[in-house]
């Protein structure tokens, strides 16, 4: 299989997923700078971290207009698999590839640290190395991460087993001084209806090494890498 | 050549953290009359119209497009 990351001017964690499928997991990778058009070549998309365009206006909401984003979803409707970190994961929302939106922080804060996130979800090709209800430790950095959606749209995201990670205790417990940034139902990670598209805030490339203090995010990549080979 | 403006705020039933800071703040300065605070965004676009109608309709579409996001705000504007 082969993987692409993504650069929007602004994107600033698309090194670090770079190196972390290149070099920790041995994988084929290259970049995709936002011009681009033609993915045929790959098998899973990467939308790194960052401020694309600077957050203009909302963030992720400008770069749902650069010229890949096109091809993105063409690649999306065809079953390619695409995660989103952080700012991809804003991306993805404005670009309606996933359901709901991100509003400020709910302390209006820039919040950067670990935090305990509980897997909801390990029938999928980016958490099937996970255990049922696993508690795993992986950064968060944003600014926007409180996510919201309208009532109707939770009872479906509930529905189809949609929501994948929950903000937690390192014990799995639900409440809302583990939620740091007041997202609706404690949401740090969701997945589209069709299951090829997930959207995460922490950041699992910033876990992914023994020096880094967890590994806990190479399971979502070490996941996809399996996903391909079943 | 057209005179736009636009306001975009947070949807009433959306809670909106800025505001609410904003209002303790001005409550820690004694403005104990403020009930309520929003807030939201004021952009000023010029068009190479003429047709206010047309203006109005292109102006719609912005807003649901790109400049606002339906999910979670509200938007009026003002042709002048």
């Amino acid at each position: 299989m082969k993987w692409g990351v993504v650069i929007f001017p602004g994107s600033n964690c698309d090194q670090d997923c770079f190196y972390v499928i290149k070099d920790v997991l041995g994988e084929e990778v290259r970049y995709v700078w936002h011009k681009e058009t033609d993915l045929r070549d790959l098998d899973c998309l990467i939308l790194p971290g960052g401020f694309s365009y600077g957050d203009y206006l909302r963030a992720g909401a400008i770069a749902c207009f650069s010229p890949v984003m096109e091809a993105l979803v063409d690649f999306a409707k065809k079953g390619g698999l695409i995660m989103g970190i952080c700012n991809g994961f804003q991306i993805l929302l404005e670009a309606g590839l996933l359901p709901g939106a991100m509003l400020r922080n709910k302390n209006i804060h820039f919040i950067c640290k670990y935090v305990y996130l509980r897997v909801e979800n390990i029938h999928t090709p980016f958490t099937n190395l996970f255990k049922e209800g696993q508690v795993v430790r992986i950064p968060i950095a944003h600014n926007e991460g409180n996510y919201y959606i309208e009532d109707e749209g939770l009872v479906e995201l509930k529905n189809n087993k949609q929501i994948i990670f929950r903000y937690s205790d390192e014990e799995g417990r639900l409440a809302p001084e583990f939620n740091p940034n007041g997202a609706k139902e404690f949401i740090a990670g969701i997945i589209n209806k069709e299951g090829n598209v997930l959207g995460m805030m922490p950041h699992p490339e910033r876990a992914s090494e023994g020096i880094l203090n967890s590994q806990d995010g190479l399971l979502v990549f070490k996941s996809i890498v399996n996903w391909f080979k079943r | 050549m057209l005179e736009v403006e636009v306001y975009v705020s947070l949807k009433k039933t959306v809670s909106d953290p800025q505001g609410l800071a904003v209002k303790r703040s001005l409550e820690s300065l004694g403005y104990s009359e403020v009930k309520e605070v929003r807030v939201g965004k004021f952009i000023q676009l010029r068009l190479d119209l003429e047709d206010r109608e047309k203006a109005s309709q292109r102006i719609e579409e912005m807003c649901k497009k790109l400049l606002a996001n339906p999910i979670i705000e509200d938007f009026t504007f003002k042709i002048k």
